[in-house]
């Protein structure tokens, strides 16, 4: 992985980013100086104007009108480009930012499991969607404010030195002082903005553990207490809040009012010139344009230091993007790597072994010979390493030591696509794309026609329920099942499967919260498609296990027991724990 | 928004304070103007150097008492709108504990949270913009109209025409613009759920091969969110022109209207000057306020929000005379449960959950509860502790009907397990006396022993004095779940509710569970909750529901005889499991 250091470099990917777009940036750039030298100019233009109408039956209309005129083209100018500049602005970061998005979003698909595995999704997430959308806003103030800014603050001087030098060089030294009083204040107050947001984040968690479990606060009649800890965290807030908001809003009247004595530093200074000197060195109108200078002066400065934190942020953004961008994706298949068509479905694991994490090693040498339409029942606790196994047969891991072969051959010889086509998998935790239910029963084989989708509903008990619906086969379903009971996901999930049906299947048994009459439809369904099939069933009936060719017992990650049913019974060990673990119970019910 | 102005009913007097010296503020910075006017009018025009002195300290002390009025006026308004935030979050906290469960399920306990925390922050935030900035922009524009009028009543009408051509650009873009917002954002949202969706869904996006067409499918996504936002970008670049245009139009208008009456001898040149910038000053305003708006919109909808939240009734309450009545009729002969032709609707749904209930249970009984998924099993217990209140019929404890007692009392009779393992953060001691506020160490491990986590708490390091996360994260499902069940055994309830509550243990533990349970708790009337026939079927009664209905009631071996519902159950669990195989 590529390290890199610190800001400069991430801005050197950001503007690498910019790169496919930089006609618009020049563009941009040639009408934002446009535009400000415009903005400038036109006050200059009025100040003349002015001159011109000096007192009773002493103005000079012949003068004025082709200065005003003048003002007109200068102001059409400013705001043609003005609007060029936005556009191109703004097509550029949005493009921009789709580009970054949509590489990413494809960069994520072909991350290896184990990162998103050990990622939690909702930082990738935000990462995909917050960050970039800070990068946008960021992107944006930058290029209409940043240039823009530097070109004012310096155009500004240029005008203000042309007209007047010493009178130009009182606002360079003063304008600047507000912003220190703006630093100053800003430092004062972030102690006690941190101060708000440890309280508010205190009331936000309170708040999430007692209002998001109100009714466990309800059964345990916990309302009196619950309330006063919530008012002692409010009244607490109170007093941060009022100080945070007060000081905060300090900052604009201060500056203001630094403003307003610059103002009048100038004016007084202005007045004195204008006055001794005469109009020939300083005119009333060039005063007037001096002033509104002055009043502007301090803006691009306030701008330019907000727009440095929002670029500060926004590249804080960009690096983590930049961060997810540079982890590596998955080794690609092998060159000239074997493409699997319709596997026989015999299946070996020679001396595997596996850990997640170095310290910690879970399969540590494990042999398994599984012939063509043999079902194999993996068992154990929960937590006991089950889909650990489902990681490495699908290929989303890779074995450390050893290998594991479907028809003979290693599967990292073999193209991830077609070992997986071969696979179908069915877990418990049921994941539906928003989108209509046939939709999601057509997912392994877009092509499919309705019949073939109905047709591989009804094999798995899942038509009749779909029919109920309000649209059949086209009823959208919202993200993640949303109305669907977990047993009616289970079952699209299997429809899913049975459309594709490949030779080798992966099948995860439903725990408890399945109605038991549901249960017995799913079991049919898992049975119907592992007939001729090699079947990998992540156990809990019993039935079900008796009936497997090979038990895979597992504690702690490792296969600690292999055999038939009757053989494991023999061996007396930890699966016979298990299997009469449940027994007291049954046998009293006989 | 309206509604919620009652809680600045304690802040009367900062919340006239503060705007007043606001508007007293726009009033000294419009008055600045007029000074520069006559400083040059009568100082440089005429030489006189003690004029412009005068209006220079004029000026400096017109800019102090602006800074003092505005600070005044930001005290104020942080102090009422901060008092005015905490209490309404107060009644709204105190409101939301007040709900039972039917206005819990409508509103959602997630998006309570969110009303109580960021919708509530962003009405706080509009109640101390409107205090300290809302007035002040209409009162400029208006300010600034009034003294071009004095100035010259000609030259005026120049303002009385772009100052609405302002105010038309400004929002007219900002109407136009905000539902563009508004659909861009929400291609945004879809962009979150497509991303969303492709990392919960990674093992199945690859077992099927589909990483390609996910990513197209979200390229198509964003290409949708880029033509909305080029689209509103348009719309919303022209503003800076439009204004930059008309404002200068109107100035250069100024001067030439100014400049016939200056020539006139009407007004002086400062005058012009002082009307140019009154022209700009109307300008930023208006601005200001544009900006102004769309938070207050965004305030608004919060504030929407909020009401939604106070408009909730609880629908569970209790009787005027409760308190009086304990003990009244309740009886120690009397059944310990009595379900007497209970109906219940959830509200705003068709059907019934439940129809036509009608048992009795003895004190001291285990009852199990079984049927399908939907078929009513968790909202027959919900009526125990009157989480909801039946639609027809009553259901009694002790002989009394559950809406004659006061609900503290009620509740404080029954013990209750739910579904999903909810703890808090805080010690493990602390969790515990959720049950039983005064509640010894001693009482605690007896319940514990009883859940069987006593050996699991023991181990760890405190005790009880183990600190747990949020949610009780760093504990293990099902010993979260043992210690739900333990908390619920701290306070001896007369009745204790399971609600499948021991899905997440092993056989083993679940066994030794339901023994502990039998021989320690006696007298103690037992709801047991369940999909699974082997957890209930040794049960001094089991009630089998169907759709809402009883369709059995009796021992196992009665319903295996006759029940035909209890038979399917039992079978479809017998072929999978074989009893005592």
């Amino acid at each position: 992985m590529k390290k890199r250091n610190g800001n400069s470099a991430t801005l050197k990917r950001v503007l690498s980013l910019i790169k496919p777009y930089s006609g618009l940036v020049v563009l941009s750039l040639v009408f934002a100086v446009l535009t400000v030298v415009t903005t400038l100019y036109a006050p200059v233009l009025t100040g003349h104007a002015i001159d011109q109408v000096v007192g009773a039956g002493r103005v000079d209309f012949a003068a004025i009108t082709p200065i005003l005129l003048r003002f007109l083209i200068v102001v059409a100018i400013m705001a043609v480009s003005n609007w060029v500049m936005s556009l191109c602005n703004n097509r550029i970061a949005y493009h921009v930012v789709r580009d970054l998005r949509t590489k990413v979003y494809a960069h994520v698909q072909k991350l290896p499991l184990s990162y998103l595995d050990s990622h939690p999704n909702g930082d990738t997430l935000s990462r995909i969607v917050t960050d970039i959308d800070q990068l946008s806003d960021g992107l944006l103030m930058g290029f209409s404010q940043l240039f823009t800014g530097v070109v004012t603050i310096l155009a500004t001087l240029g005008f203000m030195l042309s007209i007047h030098v010493q009178i130009a060089l009182l606002v360079v030294v003063l304008t600047p002082v507000s912003l220190f009083v703006a630093a100053f204040i800003a430092k004062r107050t972030y102690s006690m903005f941190q101060a708000q947001s440890r309280v508010r984040a205190e009331m936000t968690s309170l708040v999430e553990e007692l209002v998001g479990n109100q009714r466990v606060v309800t059964a345990f009649h916990y309302e009196d207490k619950a309330k006063e800890r919530f008012y002692d965290v409010n009244h607490r807030l109170q007093k941060v809040g009022i100080k945070a908001i007060f000081f905060s809003s300090l900052t604009n009247p201060c500056t203001r009012f630094v403003n307003s004595l610059v103002y009048t530093g100038v004016g007084i200074f202005g007045g004195f010139v204008a006055l001794t000197a005469g109009p020939a060195v300083l005119s009333v109108g060039q005063l007037s344009c001096f002033l509104s200078y002055a009043n502007q002066y301090t803006k691009p400065f306030n701008e330019i230091s907000s727009v440095i934190t929002e670029l500060q942020n926004a590249l804080a953004c960009a690096k983590r993007v930049f961060d997810l961008l540079d982890e590596e994706v998955q080794m690609p298949d092998k060159e000239g790597a074997l493409v699997l068509r319709d596997a026989k479905g015999t299946v070996g694991l020679e001396h595997v072994a596996f850990s997640y994490v170095p310290e910690v090693p879970l399969l540590k040498d494990v042999t398994l010979n599984v012939k063509p339409g043999q079902r194999v029942a993996i068992v154990g606790p929960t937590g006991c390493g089950k889909t650990t196994l489902i990681n490495l047969l699908m290929r989303f891991y890779d074995v450390k030591k050893g290998k594991i072969t479907v028809d003979g051959t290693d599967i990292r010889d073999i193209t991830r696509a077609s070992l997986r086509q071969n696979y179908g998998m069915v877990l418990q935790e049921t994941w539906l794309k928003a989108g209509t239910i046939a939709e999601n029963i057509a997912y392994g084989r877009p092509e499919a026609t309705m019949e073939e989708i109905e047709e591989a509903a009804k094999a798995s008990y899942a038509h009749n329920f779909i029919r109920r619906m309000p649209d059949g086969y086209q009823t959208v379903i919202a993200e993640d099942g949303g109305n669907l009971s977990q047993g009616q996901k289970q079952l699209l999930c299997i429809a899913r499967v049975m459309l594709c049906l490949p030779p080798m299947l992966i099948l995860d048994e439903a725990t408890s919260s399945i109605d038991t009459r549901m249960e017995v439809r799913i079991q049919r369904a898992f049975h119907k498609m592992m007939k001729g099939r090699t079947s990998f069933i992540v156990a809990h009936r019993l039935s079900t296990i008796r009936e497997a060719d090979v038990i895979l017992v597992m504690k702690d990650g490792d296969i600690i027991e292999q055999g038939t049913h009757a053989e494991l019974l023999e061996r007396g060990g930890f699966y016979h724990d298990l299997y009469y673990s449940g027994a007291p119970e049954q046998q009293a019910a006989e | 928004m309206l509604r919620l102005v009652k809680y600045l009913k304690n802040y009367k007097k900062e919340s006239i304070i503060g705007p007043l010296f606001k508007m007293l503020e726009a009033f000294f910075e419009l008055l600045v103007p007029l000074v520069v006017a006559d400083m040059i009018d009568n100082g440089i025009a005429k030489g006189d150097k003690s004029y412009i002195y005068r209006a220079a300290i004029i000026m400096v002390l017109l800019g102090v008492v602006g800074l003092v009025c505005s600070l005044i006026a930001q005290f104020f308004a942080a102090k009422a709108s901060v008092g005015f935030g905490t209490e309404l979050r107060d009644d709204l906290f105190a409101h939301m504990n007040r709900l039972s469960y039917a206005e819990l399920d409508e509103a959602g306990t997630s998006s309570l949270v969110t009303r109580i925390t960021s919708d509530m922050n962003q009405v706080q935030a509009g109640v101390n913009m409107v205090l300290r900035l809302f007035l002040r922009s209409p009162f400029i524009v208006i300010g600034a109209l009034v003294a071009a009028f004095l100035v010259n009543v000609k030259v005026a009408i120049i303002f009385a025409i772009a100052a609405p051509i302002l105010a038309i650009i400004i929002y007219g873009i900002m109407v136009l613009t905000i539902p563009m917002y508004g659909r861009a954002q929400k291609a945004l949202d879809k962009i979150a759920l497509a991303t969303r969706e492709g990392l919960n869904g990674a093992r199945v996006i690859r077992a099927f091969g589909r990483q390609q067409d996910e990513t197209d499918d979200f390229c198509e996504d964003c290409d949708l969110l880029l033509k909305l936002q080029k689209r509103v970008g348009k719309v919303s670049v022209a503003m800076n022109p439009l204004t930059f245009v008309v404002v200068n139009l109107a100035i250069a208008a100024i001067i030439l209207q100014g400049g016939k009456e200056v020539d006139a001898g009407v007004i002086s040149q400062g005058e012009v000057i002082a009307l140019v910038n009154y022209m700009t000053q109307i300008l930023n305003a208006l601005v200001a306020l544009q900006v102004l708006i769309i938070s207050f919109t965004k305030a608004m909808a919060s504030a929407k929000r909020v009401n939604e939240v106070l408009d909730l009734q609880p629908t569970v309450l209790d009787r005027e005379d409760t308190t009086a009545t304990e003990q009244k009729a309740a009886s120690d002969a009397a059944p310990a449960v009595e379900f007497s032709d209970v109906s219940f609707t959830y509200p705003g749904s068709q059907g019934e959950a439940l129809k036509n209930l009608k048992f009795t249970v003895k004190k001291g009984q285990t009852v199990g509860i079984i049927g399908g998924t939907g078929s009513g099993k968790s909202t027959l217990v919900n009526l125990l502790p009157r989480f909801y209140d039946v639609t027809k019929g009553a259901v009694l404890i002790n002989g009394m009907d559950v809406r004659e007692y006061p609900q503290g009392e009620l509740r404080s009779k029954i013990g209750v397990v739910p579904q999903k393992a909810v703890l808090f953060s805080g010690t493990i001691r602390d969790n515990m006396q959720w049950g039983k506020a005064e509640a010894t160490d001693e009482e605690i491990n007896e319940a514990l022993s009883i859940a069987q986590a006593k050996e699991f708490v023991d181990a760890k390091e405190g005790g009880l004095d183990y600190k747990l996360n949020q949610g009780g994260k760093n504990l293990s499902g099902g010993q979260r779940q043992r210690l739900t069940i333990a908390r619920a055994l701290v306070r001896k309830p007369e009745i204790l509710i399971l609600d499948d509550s021991a899905s997440a243990l092993d056989m083993a533990t679940d066994a030794a569970l339901r023994r502990a349970l039998a021989e320690r708790t006696k007298g103690m009337t037992v709801f047991m909750v369940s999909q699974r026939t082997t957890t209930i079927q040794n049960a001094d009664l089991i009630i089998v529901l169907e759709d809402g209905e009883v369709a059995g009631i009796g021992t196992h071996k009665e319903l295996v005889e006759c029940c035909e519902v209890y038979k399917e159950i039992c079978q479809s669990q017998l072929s999978a499991e074989e009893v005592g195989a």
